[in-house]
């Protein structure tokens, strides 16, 4: 069975030629693009937000797309339990349209940052990362300005209480500790996932690290995972 | 006419570490003494077609919210002056 994939452009998105070339040539699944003004999605399986820089970061990163017409269409997708996935700026406007908890914040270190890091695996009962060993520690770059993760102290109790952490920035070890956390998101925190389980946002690229020859393909196990989850279903 | 400035600033409890920046240069070149503390924001200057006071806030409340502060990391406030 082959799942139908949408990755959705927005204008200043520059992810998603990347992520539409790893479905189609590295996944073998159908894909097609997504135009923000599409007010109407139908037959997909999952939605990729991809990275990028939506309407230039204006205001605050991912504010503005929130409002294109197609996330309408993204919200009532997602409340119909389709599978959504957020990648850097995606995630971003996923936090802004209220689709995942929390807000990003610039680096500590005021610097955009474009390297590989460390994930330590959180939950790997995902639809997500239902092919990753639980605690497993990927090699996935990232490459924003804006990944300091933030929400108050009340929110992020419940966010951990609710087992919505996906992915947490760490040594080659698998250990967490602030040394390893590259721009200052609270409790190391690369990727949540919503209560209901279909909605998943993270500040790192897996399209980015789905082939050898890019020096990982840890990432491409998350669009694997995709497809596992939805030929089960 | 009326013109809002909104200004939005960075909540007490978010670390701002752009205004931290800026207040570690002003320290390093003398004000040390002088500085207790140092934000930055954003100053939203918005000329409105509407004449009536009340009117103007409750629309840019609604602005604030729906789109031009974020309340988990922002704080906004804002006031009106008439403009001709």
């Amino acid at each position: 069975m082959m799942i139908k994939f949408g990755v959705v452009v927005f204008p200043g998105s520059n992810c998603d030629q990347d992520c539409f070339y790893v479905i189609k040539d590295v996944l073998n699944q159908p894909v097609e693009y997504i135009w923000h003004k599409e007010t109407k999605i139908s037959g997909f399986d999952c939605i990729v937000l991809p990275g990028g820089f939506s309407y230039g970061d204006y205001l605050r990163t991912g504010a503005v797309a929130r409002f294109s017409p197609v996330m309408n269409a993204v919200k009532e997708f997602a409340e119909k339990g389709g599978l959504v996935i957020g990648i850097c700026n995606g995630f971003q406007i996923l936090l802004e349209a209220g689709l995942l908890p929390g807000a990003m914040l610039r680096n500590k270190n005021l610097r955009f940052i474009c390297e590989n890091v460390c994930l330590r695996v959180e939950k790997n009962n995902t639809s997500f990362t239902n092919l990753y060993a639980k605690k497993q520690v990927l090699k996935i770059p990232i490459a924003h300005n804006e990944g300091n993760y933030y929400l108050d102290k009340n929110s992020l109790e419940e966010l951990k209480r609710n087992q919505q952490v996906v992915f947490r920035y760490c040594s080659a070890s698998g250990e967490i500790n602030e040394k390893y956390n590259p721009n200052g998101a609270i409790d190391n925190i690369a990727g949540i996932i919503n209560k209901q389980g279909n909605v998943l946002g993270m500040m790192p690229h897996p399209e980015r690290s789905a082939e050898k020859a890019l020096g990982s393909e840890d990432g491409l196990f998350i669009f694997k995972s995709i497809v596992k989850f939805t030929q089960k279903r | 006419m009326l013109e809002a400035e909104i200004y939005i600033t960075l909540k007490k409890v978010v670390s701002d570490p752009q205004g931290l920046t800026i207040k570690h240069a002003l320290e390093s070149m003398g004000y040390q003494k002088v500085i207790k503390d140092l934000r930055i924001g954003k100053l939203i200057s918005i000329k409105l077609e509407v004449n009536d006071k009340n009117k103007a806030e409750k629309l840019v409340n609604e602005m604030c919210k729906k789109l031009l502060a974020n309340p988990i990391i922002e704080d906004y406030k804002f006031r009106l002056k008439e403009i001709k």
